[in-house]
């Protein structure tokens, strides 16, 4: 982009050139804009607008409502069992899937990124259908008294599958692209196993996790569909967060669901940002 | 370990086979196995679970389930309103990775950041966002309805709801091609005297079109299980404005499980088919982009 | 003999790599793997340092049977062809990484690893480095701390596989001579992978000319040039010869 001055004192016709191309630039950065103000920026203006409609005294007391802390609460431990869990299962499919050949070694990765492709009502329905009362698991179980559904223990199960991938996703090209040399490396010199992972492998691929973590961090605090149906939706007990807003919606009090969805969506912009921050300093490959 | 037929003899004579380490690398079986039983419970059990489900279903059962007219409207409606969002979201995608990758202007870091927020933000919130900006007395719903036009508690809120939550599909897999094109060809063809909309038509779009197809797909797969984000803004009547998600949550709560499982596997099943075949489509466009390189 | 390696058979799915290869080191040995890409020099290395299993054969050093050994129990400095330096750690570090991985029993003392750093550094000429990261490195620098690093866990074998391939002649033939004093220093014995005949014939007390999976002659270099044992070995020998005198080796 010239700066006016510069502009002005080139050829005439050069400067034709630049005002046309400027022109149509500008036509199409403004349409670009345009649609991306319109499409997602109003949205997070309009919830943040609603929520605090009636006044911030109104908005805290919907924040600190019991059911709402209560499913504040559920999110949130929701989150710190599944994240970890995901790291291992990341981390182990991906140093199974790139450090060794096998027969079935590229079906394994489909089937890794299919909870991508699947639907999230569809996945909360398998998961009745398996793991419910009457299915085939959870029949059998359910005679020990052991209940997988609606409660925590299905919803932490159905957020696993939903999320899984997101680690194993950033990891498994990284670390196929980077080779094993500095592993064997270690090896020669007389590392074992844990020892060649946690000095050589775990500093090469931090950034990828960290990254895998926080998108799979922000699906499971947002996972709405598939915990909708194993849920069970039992109010003060089942309810996440989403389906909070959900819940406050349907009884009119739409005010409080934009209340909650607030926290919801701070945590979406802190997600948005760190995500933003380490693309910019380690970007990744896909 | 693979072995060949006419060292069988060698094999057998002389080195102790059984006392070789099959991998060079640890950890092969504690990675592998925790791998295996993790795919297995929280994968390959629940969707076999479904495959099950519909594989006892009678065939005449299946057909009066899909074939009812409340299914098929459903059907209907998800599919139409995703293909719409699903074109949308290409073109709009393809202009807004272009204009992110090519040019420079104020904020345009903050609209790189925003276009991953449907990825990040709940479809539960996105679902009342939306309904809030688009029933009547919303910002746009107020706006559109004084032009006569109503998009809450239609087919086109629904396509709107799955246009937002798949924009990242539509610039995320195309701007990093886009990001690695070499501008050669695009500045010998204008020397050539190309015109700007010929220079993208016959030299960037071909180069583009393998990952154009791939977000395209993933899109429209995304778009036909979109729940959360569409229900609100549906308005959900049946016969109407139905999508094919909540019909299936419908008849789980009615512990209807058989048509619950018939109409989660035809979506499952039209997902999976689009994914084939954008991947044939993708393949066969890399090819003939290879070719031609 | 050091190593001694017998019938070392390799295939990879249907292409054998190597066919029935012997090879036997003497103590203090410097011995040169010499031959043309696809030859199977690497695979026979990273067989003998313990990355890779053959299909047959037998590997013995000093006695002892290693075929089936970890790489990590067998003690073999290795030279990887890229170096395989550890990015996010110093120089230093890099070096003293094989110190620290011994179990807490044999783990030399703090100030023990740090003087035995800075001893391998300076015999490599990098002692001014020992602070800065691989990354800052040139690359005849990386291949010296690579060096360093394998000959900091007293190997009893040194594995080169094509170390100086990546660098341009003249460092090359530095480092060269630098590895050879180093070597007769510490008196282990090394085994080279190159295809490079001047770098085999300049640095290895024995060279073995390999071709097709094969050990086509193993002599010293004066014995390769005046006897060669077969067609291939004249005329691999004679068409480096013509290559590197056409000036190209300088």
């Amino acid at each position: 982009m010239l700066s006016p001055s510069t502009r002005s004192k080139l050829h005439p016709q050069i400067q034709a050139f630049h005002r046309k191309q400027s022109l149509k630039h500008a036509i199409l950065i403004a349409i670009a804009i345009t649609f991306a103000s319109l499409v997602m920026g109003l949205p997070l203006l309009a919830i943040f607008f609603r929520a605090f409609e009636e006044g911030i005294a109104i908005y805290w007391q919907n924040i600190v409502e019991p059911d709402t802390i209560h499913a504040i609460l559920l999110t949130v431990i929701t989150a710190i069992i599944v994240l970890p869990v995901n790291i291992v299962f990341g981390v182990c499919a991906a140093w199974a899937v790139t450090r060794f050949k096998f027969p079935g070694r590229r079906a394994l990765i489909t089937i890794i990124e299919l909870p991508f492709s699947i639907s999230p009502i569809v996945a909360g329905l398998c998961y009745l259908l398996v793991y419910g009362a009457t299915g085939l698991v959870g029949s059998y179980l359910d005679g020990w008294d052991i209940q997988l559904m609606f409660n925590l223990t299905g919803i932490v199960l159905v957020s696993l599958f939903v999320t899984c991938p997101f680690v194993a996703r950033e990891l498994i090209p990284l670390m196929e692209m980077s080779g094993q040399e500095q592993e064997e490396a270690a090896l020669t010199l007389g590392a074992n196993g844990w020892q060649t992972f946690w000095y050589v492998t775990l500093p090469n691929i931090k950034w990828a996790l960290l990254y895998g973590a926080i998108l799979a961090n922000a699906r499971v605090i947002g996972e709405f569909g598939a915990v909708s149906v194993v849920s069970g939706n039992i109010r003060g007990e089942t309810m996440t967060l989403p389906l909070q807003v959900q819940l406050l919606y349907d009884d009119y009090n739409p005010t409080g669901a934009f209340a909650a969805a607030t926290a919801l969506t701070v945590i979406a912009i802190i997600t948005l940002f760190l995500r933003s921050a380490i693309e910019a300093r380690h970007p990744h490959r896909h | 370990m693979v072995s060949h037929p006419a060292s069988a003899s060698i094999l057998n004579s002389g080195a102790r086979r059984n006392a070789l380490p099959r991998t060079v690398m640890p950890g092969f079986g504690l990675t592998l196995g925790t791998t295996l039983l993790f795919v297995m419970l929280i994968i390959l059990l629940p969707l076999s679970g479904l495959f099950l489900q519909m594989v006892q279903l009678p065939p005449s059962d299946y057909i009066r389930i899909i074939m009812s007219e409340r299914t098929l409207t459903a059907l209907w409606v998800t599919v139409s309103a995703a293909a719409l969002a699903t074109v949308f979201n290409a073109f709009f995608g393809l202009l807004l990775a272009w204009v992110i990758v090519r040019y420079e202007f104020p904020g345009k870091r903050i609209v790189d950041a925003l276009i991953d927020l449907p990825f990040a933000l709940p479809t539960a919130v996105a679902g009342i966002a939306l309904v809030a900006l688009y029933d009547r007395n919303g910002w746009m719903g107020s706006l559109l309805s004084e032009m006569g036009l109503q998009v809450a508690y239609t087919w086109w809120g629904i396509a709107l709801a799955m246009m937002f939550t798949s924009v990242p599909f539509g610039v995320r897999t195309v701007q990093p091609v886009l990001e690695s094109l070499n501008e050669d060809f695009e500045e010998a063809a204008r020397t050539l005297g190309a015109s700007d909309f010929a220079v993208f038509r016959l030299i960037v779009f071909p180069q583009v079109l393998p990952s154009f197809i791939v977000g395209s797909s993933l899109a429209f797969a995304r778009s036909l299980g979109e729940f959360g984000a569409v229900i609100f803004i549906a308005g959900n009547m049946p016969f109407k404005t139905e999508i094919a998600s909540l019909l299936i949550m419908i008849r789980l709560e009615e512990y209807d499980y058989p048509a619950a499982s018939a109409i989660a596997g035809t979506v499952l099943l039209m997902a999976l088919i689009t994914l084939i075949l954008a991947n044939i489509a993708q393949a066969r466009a890399s090819r003939h982009l290879q070719k031609e390189a | 003999m050091a190593l001694s390696a017998k019938g070392i058979t390799k295939f990879y799915g249907q292409n054998q790599i190597l066919n029935g290869v012997d090879l036997d080191i003497r103590p203090g040995e410097f011995v040169a793997l010499l031959g043309p890409s696809g030859s199977g020099k690497t695979s026979l290395l990273r067989i003998i340092a313990g990355l890779q299993f053959p299909e047959a054969g037998q590997i013995f050093f000093d006695g002892t049977d290693i075929t089936g050994q970890e790489a990590r129990k067998r003690q073999f400095g290795v030279v990887f062809q890229s170096y395989a330096l550890f990015e996010h750690m110093t120089v230093a570090d890099n070096v003293g990484f094989g110190m620290k991985m011994r179990p807490r029993r044999e783990r030399p003392t703090k100030s023990d690893i740090l003087d035995k750093i800075h001893q391998l550094l300076d015999m490599a000429g990098i002692a001014a480095l020992a602070d800065r990261y691989p990354g800052q490195l040139s690359g005849g620098q990386r291949q010296r701390v690579a060096l360093a690093r394998a000959l900091a866990i007293d190997p009893r074998l040194l594995l080169l596989d094509e170390p100086f391939s990546a660098l341009d002649s003249k460092i090359r033939k530095g480092l060269r001579t630098a590895l050879r004093e180093i070597q007769r220093e510490v008196g282990t014995s090394a085994i080279l992978v190159t295809h490079d005949q001047e770098e085999a014939f300049d640095v290895a007390d024995r060279v073995a000319v390999m071709s097709d999976g094969r050990i086509e002659q193993f002599d010293e270099p004066e014995v390769l040039l005046k006897r060669p044992s077969s067609a291939f070995v004249a005329d691999f020998l004679e068409k480096s010869a013509d290559f590197q005198s056409q000036g190209a080796g300088i």
